[in-house]
């Protein structure tokens, strides 16, 4: 069974792929290797796991104001997430991917969903984001 | 191909001079740096921009071939910076950096990205206590800060205010002076929404350096992107100690103003800091959960040592005298390493006081304009970091792949000329 859930659009763009999902918020800096995907903030639940090509949902970013710099690098080597889906307060994603486009044209979609659906997401599932902000969601198996 | 055509929503406001930046009146560098602003408070829904007046650039930081290149066509560009703008740690220690293992190809480009920042017209301050510096903000002052712990104790214990700048924004705020009208920047921005209530916390604990980092932490965790209030501390805490607290409070979290009720200045009384409003929520802090809190610091095991390590944030005049205190008479175990992070001013300021000299006979090094979390510079070997500083211990884990041990500043010393890990904790047993 899929769900259609409709996003608040902070960066267009279309992508798919695996979601990885946490309800705890992540620092990139200190959590996210640039020159690999993977999450390494050791107190993280997503420690280890490997954000490149997946489609990334945090509620928002964490702490550090270095976020920014290591999403933009990931976005320059190859190894960002697909898309990201955040809550509605973070801006830091969207910046790494407004300046990505500035100096790369590179981008990726950024989507800013309700709580509510939020909760609705797991990890495994699969996510396929619009250009008009609507993504659907087919649970995994 | 992405498209960069910008199109202005009708219900964000630009000035005519916002408008002229943007059309590349003031040269390419500029309009860059006004895109990024435009697309941002459309973003964050910003009805209108709002001038600053400083900034603190954290973007000076080279995290990679991106920032480099990020820094280097606004140079191309022709971009200089409208407002004074103090400059974050680097990405190396300009004048230091090869008295430790930094991969020469690593410093060449982190100096190019100092370069490129001074090129914009920054000042080279290199710190991430710039609040601790001539360049310290005033109450009230509209200011677009960089690094997370100086934003918190610029907005919390001066009363300046500043939204929390990522890397990236806060130059395009200095090249274009404006910035969206949001959050910190406005009074409503600013009502404390999550109150602590410090629950049976005895003054001696209250009193100890270790308990401002620990509370930090805890800030951290339980405010998400809300501001805490704490009600219930019955000391007055030093500068350094509440510069601990904000630092460890935007490493777990996102804390960019905390209220301590009595102590900073929009917080006189519990009403003053909740802006008349009701708390989303109450929580209550004891012993317990500090406790707790102070173990969640430390990763390691054990008792072994290879550096201990102070200064994050940069160290101030005071913190060389209170470490230079301790240290007559004693000297560091010769198998681990001992550094201190600071700036080159407060180094220069501790240098004619004497407390350098009482440093190096202890055998502590000094490494300015940086730190371990962001220059390469800590030798193989070091596996096991101990610190008083919650940020390093927050951080060191996933950016280094140490462990940590987190302890008091008097703990720090003594496990140092121990050779391994020793700590004094009767205050906190239960």
């Amino acid at each position: 069974m899929g769900s259609v859930i409709q996003a608040q659009i902070l960066v267009p763009g279309s992508a798919s792929g695996t979601l990885l999902v946490s309800h705890e918020p992540l620092s990139f800096w200190g959590g996210y290797d640039a020159a690999s995907g993977e999450i390494i903030d050791r107190r993280h639940p997503l420690s280890g796991e490997n954000g490149s090509g997946r489609v990334l949902a945090l509620p928002f970013s964490r702490g550090s104001s270095t976020t920014t710099a290591v999403l933009l690098e990931a976005i320059r080597h190859g190894t960002a997430p697909a898309a990201i889906l955040t809550t509605g307060g973070d801006t830091f994603f969207a910046l790494a991917v407004i300046v990505a486009e500035e100096i790369y044209e590179k981008s990726l979609p950024i989507l800013a969903i309700h709580e509510n659906d939020f909760h609705t997401l797991s990890t495994g599932d699969e996510a396929e984001l619009h250009e008009d902000g609507t993504v659907l969601i087919q649970a995994a198996g | 191909m992405v498209n960069r055509s910008l199109t202005v929503p009708e219900w964000l406001e630009l000035t005519a001079e916002d408008r002229a930046q943007l059309e590349g009146e003031s040269g390419p560098g500029s309009q860059m740096a006004m895109r990024v602003i435009v697309r941002m408070a459309v973003v964050q829904r910003a009805g209108r921009l709002m001038d600053i007046e400083a900034a603190h650039i954290d973007s000076s930081l080279y995290m990679g071939q991106a920032t480099l290149d990020f820094a280097e066509r606004l140079v191309a560009l022709g971009a200089k910076v409208r407002v004074p703008s103090t400059l974050n740690v680097s990405g190396v220690d300009e004048a230091g950096w090869k008295a430790w293992p930094v991969p020469p190809e690593w410093a060449e480009k982190a100096l190019r990205q100092m370069r490129a920042y001074q090129s914009m017209g920054c000042i080279p301050t290199w710190t991430c206590a710039p609040y601790q510096s001539e360049h310290r903000p005033h109450f009230g002052q509209q200011i677009a800060w960089g690094e997370s712990n100086a934003i918190a104790f610029a907005n919390s214990v001066i009363g300046a205010r500043s939204e929390r700048y990522p890397d990236l924004l806060d130059i395009c705020a200095a090249i274009t002076g404006r910035v969206p009208a949001v959050g910190l920047h406005l009074t409503e921005g600013r009502a404390g929404r999550v109150l602590i209530r410090l629950v049976g916390v005895p003054q001696a604990i209250q009193s100890s350096d270790l308990f401002y980092p620990v509370l930090g932490h805890i800030l951290g965790k339980v405010s998400g992107e809300e501001n805490p209030v704490v009600v219930g501390l019955e000391v007055k805490p030093s500068e350094d100690q509440l510069k601990s607290l904000g630092a460890a409070a935007a490493s777990s979290g996102s804390v960019g103003l905390f209220h301590l009720v009595g102590i900073t200045p929009e917080a006189p009384t519990l009403e003053d800091a909740l802006q008349g409003q009701e708390p989303l929520i109450t929580i209550e802090i004891g012993m317990p959960e500090l406790r707790r809190a102070l173990a969640e610091l430390s990763t390691a095991e054990g008792s072994q040592l290879d550096m201990v390590v102070l200064g994050s944030p940069h160290f101030s005049l005071a913190e060389f005298q209170q470490l230079a205190a301790l240290l007559p008479g004693k000297k560091k175990h010769p198998k681990l390493e001992f550094l201190v992070t600071s700036s080159r001013a407060m180094c220069l300021l501790a240098e004619r006081a004497g407390h350098l000299a009482a440093l190096k006979s202890f055998g502590s090094r000094v490494t300015v304009d940086t730190c371990i979390l962001t220059t390469p510079m800590l030798p193989e070997r070091v596996k096991l970091l101990m610190t008083n500083s919650a940020k390093y211990a927050y951080y060191a884990p996933g950016l280094l792949g140490t462990q940590v041990v987190f302890g008091s500043l008097e703990d720090c010393v003594n496990s140092a000329v121990a050779g391994h890990v020793v700590r004094e904790r009767s205050l906190w047993e239960v």
